[in-house]
C-alpha cells in the first residue's frame, strides 16, 4: 500500500521527466525523424519499448544489421535526408561496422544510435558488450559514447548536425543501457555550432574568379563532377546543368556522381574511369582544363596516377580540404559546398571578364570527342535467336528500357560487381538521388537492403536492384523486411553463375585460374521468392527476355528475376590496373588497344 | 622513436628544403576537445593512414581543462605532411593544427631523464659530461645518478649516446613540446 502510494505522490513528478528513451525519440521527432532502421535486443530494449508507446516515429524491422545501415543508407542517398538506424550492443554493433564504413567512403548522412551495457559494466567484458566507439572510430565521421543522461539530447542534435553538414558522414551514438532507462533532461538543439567543427561552405571568390578565368582560356576543357555535385542537393545539380550549358563543355562523371548532370544530354560523355566510356577517359586524359566538382580522384578513376590527366590545368572544387592534392596536385584549389561554388562560377562566368572562349577551339574539341564516341564503346553483338542465351549487357538494357516505358519515377540499387559496371554504362539517369551503388567501399549486398530503404521513402516509386547472384545473396534474407511491409522492389538477378568481376579479373589477370569463383549450389531464386512471399520469374532465352521484365515491373508485389545469362561476358572497356586512360582494353567488338597489365599492375586492386 | 643520429636537423629549421620528393621532420601542434577518445583518433588516424609518429605530447593546455595541445614529430615529403595536417584538421574534435615547421621558427623542447650506473672513473666522466651538458643530477646514490636534461631532441640524442660507454642504464623521454617564437601563437 505504501508503495503504492508512493507512486502515486510521485506521478505529477514522473510526467515532466522523461527516460532517456524517451528524451531519445523527443530529439529524433525535433530532427524530422521518420523512419528508423533497426533490430531490437536487449541493451536498447528501453528505446524499442518507448518506441511501442508512440506512433510518430515508424521503425522498419530489418534481418541483419547490416541491412539497416544499407537500408538507412537507401533511404539518405535517395531522399538527401539523414538516415537513421538502431542497433543493440556487442554484435547488433559490429554488423553495422561494415554499413557505416560504406557510409563514411560514399559520404552518406546517417546516425546509427547502438545500445551499451550500463556505464558501471563496461569494461566488465559483460555480456554483449563490445569497444564500440573504439571499433567504429575509423568507420565513422565521428561517435559518441554518452555518459551522463544530461549530455544525450545534445549529443542527438549535434550527431545529426555533423552527420549532415560538410561532408556528409555515419555518426555513431553509443547508449549505456542505463542512460536510456533513466531520467534524463530535454534539451532543444542549440543554435550555436561547436567550436572545433565549423566546416566551410562558402568559396573563395578569388580562387572561382581565377578558375573561371582557366577555363575561359581552355581550348579542351572537361567537368570531371562526382557525389558531392548530389550531396549538395537538387538545385546545385541544376545549377551545374546551366554551368554545362552556358560553357558548351563536355560533362563526365563518376560512379557516384551519376544523375547530377543528365545522362542523356549531348553534353554528357559517360561515366570516366576504370570502365568508364572510351570517349570520357580519353577526354580525361587530353583535356587541357579539368573541371573537378565534388570528386576525390578515386584510383578506380585515374588509374595510373603520374599518367592521369597529364596536361590539364586542374581545378578542385571540394567541401573537405583533405581531398585537396591527396591523390593528384591541382592547380586551382576551392574549399566549399559545390552548389556555392557551381552558382559563384556562373556568376562570373556571365560577368564575362577576360578573353573570350575560344569557340573554334572548343569545336574542334567536340569533333574528337565525337569521333571516340564514334566507336560506340558499349556495343555488344546479342544473338537475336529467340533460343538465344541472354548477355547480361542486353538483360540490363532491356532492364533499363522497359522501366523507361512503365514512365514511373525509377530508383536504381546494385549490388557490386560486372553487373553495377553494366548498370551504371547502360541506366541513363536524369535526375540525382535515383542511382545507389556501393562505391567506395564496394560492399556486395548493399543492393537489396539500399532498394527496401528507397521504397520506404518512394512508396509510389519504382524501386530496382540490379544484382548479381553472388552479391544478392550476401543480404538474401531481406527478403523478409521486403515481405512484412509489402514493398514491392524487383530484385533482378543477373545469374552468370560467376562472381563475374572476381572471374573476369582471373581470366585478364590470372591465366583463367577462376579460383572459387562459381557460384556452387545455388538456390532456385524462384521458389526462395516464393518461399518470402514474392513472386519468382525466369527467363532463359532471348525469347523470354522481354515478356518476363514487363511481367515483373507490372507485378504489383515484390519480385525475384532470375535472369540467366551467358557466363564468360566481360566488362568493357577496362583500364586495367596501372594503366592510364589512354590504354583501355576494348571489347571484342571494338579494336583491341593492346594494353598489357604489367607486373606493377597486378600488384593493384 | 629514438631520433637517428645525423638526421636531418629540420626541428630546428625554419623550413624544409623546398624540395618535393625529400622527406622532413615535421612538428605538428594540434589543439583539441579535451574529450573521452581524442587521442585515440589522432594516434587512429596516424596508423590507420600509414603515417609515422616520431613521438607525441599531450596535455590539458587551459584552466578549465576544456581543450588539450597534442605536439607530434613525424616525417615525410611535404605531401604526406599536408595531407597529415588536413586529415587532423577534418577531426570533429580538432579545433587548430598547425605545422610549426613551416609555420615559421619555432621552439622544440623535451626532457630526458637519464639513469647512469657506474663507479670510478666512469662515474666520475658522467658527472663531468652531465655539468657540461647542464643536466642536473635528480637522484644520486653511491653506485647511480639520474641525469634530467632539457632542450631540443640532438642535443638530448648527443648525451644519450655520451653516456652508453658510462654505464647508461635506462632512458626516459617526454617528446617534444613546441610553440611558434614571436608574438604569434597557434
Amino acid at each position: 500500500m505504501n508503495a503504492a502510494t508512493q507512486t502515486t505522490a510521485a506521478q505529477p513528478n514522473a510526467s515532466t521527466t522523461l527516460s532517456g528513451a524517451e528524451v531519445l525519440l523527443r530529439a529524433l521527432e525535433e530532427q524530422g525523424v521518420e523512419v528508423v532502421f533497426g533490430y531490437p535486443g536487449g541493451a536498447v530494449l528501453p528505446i524499442y519499448d518507448a518506441l511501442f508507446q508512440q506512433d510518430r516515429i515508424r521503425h522498419i524491422l530489418v534481418r541483419h544489421e547490416q541491412a539497416a545501415v544499407h537500408a538507412a543508407e537507401g533511404y539518405a542517398r535517395s531522399t538527401g535526408r539523414v538516415g537513421v538506424v538502431l542497433v543493440t550492443s556487442g554484435p547488433g554493433a559490429t554488423n553495422a561496422v561494415t554499413g557505416l564504413l560504406d557510409a563514411l567512403m560514399d559520404s552518406v548522412p546517417l546516425v546509427c544510435l547502438s545500445g551499451q551495457v550500463p556505464v558501471q559494466l563496461i569494461g566488465n567484458d559483460a555480456f554483449q558488450e563490445a569497444d564500440t566507439t573504439g571499433i567504429t572510430r575509423p568507420a565513422t565521421k565521428y561517435n559518441y559514447l554518452v555518459k551522463k543522461p544530461e549530455d544525450l539530447a545534445r549529443t542527438v542534435h549535434e550527431a545529426f548536425e555533423i552527420a549532415r553538414s560538410g561532408r556528409p558522414g555515419p555518426v555513431l551514438i553509443d547508449l549505456p543501457k542505463n542512460i536510456t532507462v533513466g531520467p534524463a533532461p530535454y534539451a532543444p538543439p542549440s543554435t550555436q555550432g561547436r567550436r572545433s567543427y565549423q566546416p566551410r561552405v562558402e568559396p573563395d571568390r578569388e580562387a572561382v574568379r581565377e578558375a573561371v578565368a582557366a577555363m575561359r582560356r581552355g581550348k579542351r576543357p572537361l567537368f570531371y563532377v562526382g557525389g558531392g555535385v548530389i550531396n549538395a542537393g537538387p538545385e546545385a545539380c541544376e545549377a551545374l546543368g546551366r554551368l554545362v550549358h552556358m560553357t558548351g563543355f563536355p560533362c563526365t562523371s563518376t560512379l557516384m556522381g551519376l544523375g547530377a548532370f543528365p545522362s542523356s544530354d549531348p553534353q554528357f560523355v559517360g561515366m570516366l574511369g576504370m570502365h568508364g566510356t572510351y570517349e570520357a577517359n580519353l577526354a580525361t586524359h587530353d583535356c587541357d582544363v579539368l573541371i573537378a566538382l565534388g570528386s576525390r580522384f578515386d584510383d578506380r578513376v585515374t588509374g595510373r596516377v603520374d599518367a592521369f590527366s597529364p596536361r590539364s590545368f586542374k581545378i578542385h572544387a571540394d567541401i573537405d580540404p583533405s581531398q585537396i592534392n591527396k591523390i593528384i596536385q591541382v592547380d586551382i584549389p576551392i574549399i566549399g559546398d559545390a552548389g556555392r561554388t557551381i552558382a559563384a562560377m556562373i556568376e562570373e562566368w556571365e560577368r564575362a571578364e577576360g578573353p573570350a572562349p575560344d569557340a573554334d577551339a572548343l569545336k574542334n574539341w567536340w569533333e574528337h570527342i565525337e569521333g571516340w564516341r564514334a566507336l560506340d564503346c558499349l556495343r555488344f553483338t546479342q544473338d537475336p535467336a529467340p533460343d538465344a542465351i541472354i548477355k547480361p549487357q542486353k538483360a540490363i538494357q532491356r532492364i533499363y528500357e522497359l522501366a523507361l516505358e512503365t514512365g514511373r519515377d525509377t530508383y536504381v540499387s546494385t549490388e557490386v560487381g560486372q553487373h553495377q559496371m553494366w548498370a551504371a554504362q547502360f541506366f541513363k539517369f536524369e535526375q540525382p538521388n535515383r542511382w545507389l551503388t556501393s562505391g567506395g567501399l564496394g560492399t556486395m549486398g548493399y543492393g537489396l537492403p539500399a532498394a527496401v530503404g528507397a521504397q520506404l521513402a518512394h512508396p509510389d516509386a519504382l524501386i530496382i536492384d540490379v544484382a548479381g547472384e553472388a552479391s544478392t545473396l550476401m543480404n538474401i534474407q531481406e527478403l523478409g523486411t521486403i515481405a512484412q511491409y509489402r514493398l514491392p522492389v524487383k530484385l533482378f538477378i543477373i545469374n552468370n553463375q560467376y562472381m563475374g568481376m572476381v572471374r573476369q579479373w582471373q581470366e585478364l589477370l590470372h591465366g583463367s585460374r577462376y579460383s572459387e569463383s562459381y557460384s556452387s549450389a545455388l538456390p532456385d531464386f524462384v521458389k526462395l521468392a516464393e518461399s518470402f512471399h514474392a513472386k519468382g520469374f525466369r527467363a532463359r532465352t532471348m525469347a523470354e527476355l522481354d515478356d518476363t521484365i514487363r511481367a515483373a515491373l507490372a507485378h504489383d508485389g515484390a519480385v525475384v528475376v532470375d535472369l540467366c545469362v551467358a557466363e564468360g561476358e566481360n566488362c568493357f572497356p577496362m583500364i586495367p590496373s596501372g594503366a592510364a586512360h589512354n590504354e583501355m582494353i576494348l571489347g571484342p567488338e571494338q579494336e583491341a588497344q593492346g594494353a598489357v597489365v604489367t607486373n606493377e599492375g597486378k600488384m593493384l586492386v | 622513436m629514438k631520433h637517428a643520429a645525423g638526421a636531418s636537423s629540420a626541428t630546428t629549421s625554419t623550413s624544409p628544403s623546398g624540395r618535393d620528393n625529400d622527406e622532413y621532420r615535421a612538428v605538428i601542434s594540434v589543439l583539441v576537445d579535451n574529450e573521452s577518445g581524442v587521442l585515440a583518433r589522432v594516434v587512429g588516424l596516424f596508423s590507420g593512414r600509414g603515417y609515422n609518429i616520431e613521438s607525441l605530447t599531450v596535455a590539458p593546455v587551459e584552466d578549465d581543462g576544456a581543450r588539450s595541445r597534442i605536439n607530434i614529430v613525424t616525417s615525410g615529403t611535404p605531401a604526406i605532411i599536408e595531407q597529415i595536417r588536413a586529415q587532423l584538421d577534418r577531426l570533429v574534435p580538432v579545433c587548430r593544427v598547425a605545422n610549426l615547421t613551416t609555420l615559421g621558427p619555432h621552439i622544440a623542447r623535451e626532457m630526458v631523464l637519464v639513469k647512469v650506473v657506474s663507479t670510478g672513473e666512469a662515474r666520475t666522466e658522467a658527472l663531468r659530461i652531465a655539468e657540461a651538458f647542464r643536466a642536473r643530477a635528480v637522484d644520486t646514490t653511491a653506485s647511480s645518478f639520474v641525469f634530467e636534461l632539457t632542450g631540443a631532441s640532438e642535443k638530448l640524442d648527443s648525451f644519450v649516446e655520451l653516456m652508453r660507454p658510462l654505464g647508461l642504464a635506462e632512458v626516459s623521454r617526454t617528446g617534444v613540446a613546441a610553440l611558434t617564437r614571436g608574438p604569434r601563437s597557434l
